[in-house]
């Protein structure tokens, strides 16, 4: 065997499986943009799982040359955490949706988020139901017309990265299908984070859902609507960078610069603030508030990573009572001996 | 301060010699009966008895004080002849309270020894079991030899001096009612006090109360008048060997960690707590030393789901539960099933439906686990026979799943998995290596098949990390040989056929079946699980009264031994008891055409051996 790694491409990755979803899906890029980052990651593809539940996302494993498990409605995160806990070896991926990971499966995704097991779990937000042909999902807004909501939807929406930062995310980031360049940068980020990687994906369903954020893409509104996160910097936007955050007490508000204010005066983004208070703001900022939507990484610190921690309490038990030893096991506690 | 752990002397009084007795401490749940009867337990096993146990305890962790719902009872079967169950009746009944007396007077023989504490019966107890007028004072109790005796008082006398609250001295009660017990059955109290030394060494204030009360209650027997001889009970004729008190659910954690060390690979065990298996998962977590991974997911589904990884990734995987939780398992199991993964699932079975009966006992699960999965989804059934069994049935589970690629399911139930017998200590060298294979990276050119199938129609079990076997599984149909995804009505038709095949063959791999007696006559008594006992005793008496019964038990629910049927063919009738409506009786005369005759009982009690008597005369007419 030769000793040196070879050196692989986007289409390594790739599986033989003719892609099934409609043409023009969100999806493609998606798909795309992993493909493309992979390889950089330097890890050999038998060591790369992905993990899906059900639904139009959920067929993700199907299309990439590595090892994969499309499991069950919801239950990706909880497959993973049986997997990442006995192969802390292996680059775990769970692929999810609006309705997989914050419907049937928000119960899994809540607890494989706090245990911060060192995986990976990319949402496709499209806010629908696409596999089971158009009705409203977690995310869909109030009032939403679809299939099963003739009237509008009455439940309130859920946003998945305030969800993720009440569940003591590690690293929560979000990027959009289309923003190629972004969404390539924001996959490597997570791979990169050890522990918990939550990424939300702005997905556009074209078939049951379209447009759905159009806000964000449109090259007219984009620079308006969406503010990209950077480290260490002033939250600026606008088609002429001439917007900016400022915290007004504890809420944010949008200031124009210039008129006696500057740059200093503007939130300064933190993604290693250590409470998660400034993260789950950013979460908070959405459109129909007047906010431009937040993309890049809102939070990525370090904690202890649950599949480290109980591989760490196998070897302390090893350390301090040696190799489990079946006889002295059986033989301990009262015993007696017939002769 | 002494800490000695000598025990006391043999008694001075007239030694009558039993062939065993059937004793049960009963009390309130606070009041440490189950302590006081694992304790008895361990001392009948040492001094070389035949044991069988049977504890009993209410669903609510802490019912109020004194109520009948809150009664704990621990029951000990100890003989020195071959038993197989914790006995039908009492030959001794102690009972801390008025409301442990009402709840299990019933079960007591007549002329039985009923040993109350008297200190007990105050108004207000009684009130509380609903006693009108005092039973201690009436004469409903004059068919047992009432020995009535001031426990409490008794106790704190023994007690006093060493600083102890009046609660704290309270709490050494059942060490008292252990002592008396003890001296009633000639048992040497030395291994209870080597049991407090170690529990209690770090208190020695109530190591030292604890060891006072247990001499007390000893003392007591042998100087009170109320007390005129005690008992032996001579060690049973066991096969010689090193023995232990086993439990279960103890059993099964060993076997499964037995099972990974004679496969050579590592220990999963993600599970929800649930009674009666809650223990499983306490035993695994404290071996980590041996490679046990245990996780304590989120929910039952989660459970079974990290078990999914787990088995995918390369582990021995394997999950724990009880009706309700295999309930919101099955469409995992389902997934489970169509990986064609190894893994184990157990179920401990407790009384149903719903929630049910938590903390007994029944075999109602049966179906569930056979059938309970949408689609054609058969899986097999393995069921231990007694605690020490549940070890063997762990490491039989785990050759099956690897040798067949299938999940299988451990039918266990409340009954076995908290009784306890002698369990005959092996020698881990001498237990059965279980061949793992993973397949290696394929030769140049050749295109790996994670659905091609081996003689046992068994497909390989590729782990990620393998180079060139990277390939895709899920709970969509698979296309036979290549495994990927296929709408194909004639490919789905060929995998269900195939998958069911896959399970009958393992008929061919298991022991014939056998029966205990003779090999034909007038009636042929089936069973499964933990009702081994009571129906092997009961076969057994009814063979020494001349009856023509044999006895078959079936540890293989699915699929059946191949000789099954042609056995069920040698008797004029077959019975099936059963602690369910008659599960395992629909499957024989499905699948047999037998008319098969069932015994069913619902109670949360498991059979008693007079009632299968009867049953089986009956039935023969
Ligand atoms: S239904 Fe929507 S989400 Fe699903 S594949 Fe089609 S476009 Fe994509």
């Amino acid at each position: 065997m030769s000793t040196q790694l070879p050196v692989l491409k986007a289409a390594d990755f790739g599986s033989d499986q003719d892609v099934r979803w409609c043409p023009g899906c969100g999806d493609y890029s998606i798909l795309a943009q992993m493909k493309k980052m992979l390889p950089s990651m330097g890890v050999p593809r038998e060591k790369i799982v992905f993990i899906s539940g059900i639904g139009c996302s959920s067929r993700f494993p199907y299309y990439m040359n590595t090892y994969g498990i499309h499991s069950i409605h919801g239950r990706a995160p909880a497959l993973a955490t049986g997997l990442k806990s006995v192969r802390p070896d292996l680059m775990v991926w769970v692929i999810t949706g609006d309705g997989d990971g914050l419907s049937i499966g928000g119960n899994h995704l809540m607890h494989a988020i706090r245990r911060n097991l060192d995986i990976n779990i990319i949402l496709f937000n499209n806010r629908i139901y696409g596999l089971t042909k158009g009705q409203y999902s977690p995310t869909s807004p109030l009032g939403k017309v679809t299939k099963s909501t003739p009237m509008g939807a009455i439940d309130n929406p859920l946003h998945p990265l305030s969800i993720a930062i009440g569940c003591e995310a590690s690293f929560v980031a979000r990027s959009i299908d289309t923003h190629i360049k972004h969404l390539e940068t924001t996959l490597h980020r997570a791979a990169e984070h050890r522990g918990t990687s939550f990424v939300e994906v702005y997905q556009n369903c074209n078939i049951f859902n379209d447009g759905a954020w159009e806000y964000t893409k449109d090259r007219q509104t984009k620079a308006e609507n969406t503010i990209e996160l950077e480290h260490g910097k002033p939250l600026i936007f606008g088609t002429n960078r001439d917007k900016g955050i400022r915290l007004n007490g504890l809420e944010p508000e949008v200031v124009e610069l210039g008129k006696g204010i500057t740059e200093d005066d503007l939130l300064f983004h933190d993604e290693k603030a250590s409470e998660p208070s400034l993260a789950y703001l950013l979460s908070r900022m959405r459109h129909e508030d007047g906010f431009p939507e937040p993309i890049g990484v809102f939070r990525a610190i370090d904690k202890p990573r649950y599949d480290d921690e109980l591989n760490k309490q196998v070897d302390a038990a090893k350390a301090k009572k040696g190799d489990g030893d079946l006889n002295a096991l059986f033989n301990s506690g009262e015993t007696w001996t017939v002769s | 301060m002494s800490t000695t752990t000598e025990g006391q002397p043999a008694s001075t009084k007239e030694t009558i010699v039993l062939e065993g007795a059937t004793v049960r401490l009963a009390g309130d749940s606070g009041d440490g009966m189950q302590l006081a009867g694992t304790q008895l337990t361990g001392t009948s096993a040492q001094v070389g008895n035949d044991i069988a146990t049977f504890p009993d305890f209410p669903a609510e962790i802490r019912a109020p004080r004194g109520t009948l719902a809150g009664v704990s009872g621990f029951q000990v079967h100890f003989s020195s002849q071959e038993i197989f169950t914790p006995g039908d009746s009492l030959n001794a009944l102690i009972a801390m309270n008025p409301a442990a007396l009402k709840t299990n007077l019933a079960d007591l023989d007549a002329g039985g020894a009923l040993i109350v504490n008297e200190d007990a019966f105050s108004k207000k107890d009684l009130e509380k079991a609903g006693y009108d007028i005092n039973p201690l004072d009436d004469d409903s109790l004059e068919g047992y030899t009432l020995f009535k005796v001031p426990m409490t008082t008794l106790t704190r006398g023994a007690v006093e001096g060493l600083g102890l609250s009046v609660k704290e001295a309270d709490r050494c009660r059942n060490f008292f009612a252990m002592g008396l017990i003890y001296w009633l059955y000639g048992r040497d109290t030395s291994p209870t006090l080597r049991f407090i030394e170690s529990k209690f060494g770090g208190k020695p204030d109530v190591a030292e109360a604890n060891r006072k009360a247990l001499n007390a209650g000893w003392n007591f027997g042998e100087t009170t008048d109320a007390f005129v001889s005690n008992y032996q009970v001579a060690p049973a004729k066991l096969p010689p060997g090193t023995y232990k008190n086993m439990m279960g659910n103890q059993a099964l954690a060993w076997g499964l960690v037995a099972a990974a060390k004679a496969s050579d690979i590592g220990l999963f065990y993600g599970t929800y707590p649930i009674t009666p298996a809650s223990d499983i998962l306490h035993e695994l977590s404290r071996h980590k030393n041996f490679g046990v991974r245990t996780v304590q997911a989120e929910d039952e589904i989660a459970a079974m789901c990290t078990v999914i990884g787990a088995a995918f990734a390369g582990s021995m995987a394997v999950t724990g539960s009880s009706g309700p939780g295999i309930a919101l398992k099955g469409e995992a199991m389902g997934l489970a099933m169509i990986l064609e993964l190894p893994m184990i699932v157990i179920n401990v079975q407790r009384g149903g439906p719903s929630t049910g009966l938590p903390t007994k006992t029944e075999q109602s699960d049966l179906m569930q686990v056979i059938f309970g999965r949408n689609g054609e989804s058969p899986l097999p059934v393995i069921a231990p026979r007694s605690p020490g069994d549940c070890f063997d049935v762990a490491i039989e589970a785990w050759r099956i799943a690897t040798r067949f690629m299938t999940p299988v399911v451990i039918l266990s139930d409340g009954y076995i998995a908290n009784g306890s017998e002698p369990w005959l200590i092996p020698d881990a060298n001498t237990l059965p290596k279980i061949e793992v294979k993973h397949p290696g990276p394929p030769a140049d050119g050749e295109e790996f098949m994670p659905y091609a199938r081996n003689e046992r129609l068994a497909r390989p079990w590729a782990i990620p990390g393998t180079e060139g076997l990277m390939h895709r599984v899920g709970g969509l149909e698979r296309q036979d040989v290549t495994g990927n995804v296929s709408y194909d009505p004639d490919n789905h038709q060929h995998m269900t056929n195939i998958r069911a095949q896959k399970v009958e063959n393992i008929a061919d791999d298991v022991p014939l079946q056998e029966v205990d007696g003779p090999d034909s006559g007038d009636l042929l008594v089936l069973s499964w699980g933990g009702t081994y006992g009571a129906n092997t005793t009961a076969v057994k008496k009814c063979q020494k009264m001349g009856l023509s019964v044999a006895h078959t038990h079936l540890r293989y629910l699915n699929p059946f031994p191949k000789n099954l049927g042609e056995i069920l063919d040698r008797y004029k009738q077959v019975l099936v008891p059963e602690l369910n409506m008659g599960q395992l009786r629909q499957l024989i005369r499905a699948r047999y055409l037998k008319d098969a005759i069932g015994y069913n009982k619902v109670q949360g009690k498991p059979f008693t051996v007079a009632e299968l008597v009867i049953k089986i005369q009956e039935t023969i007419g």
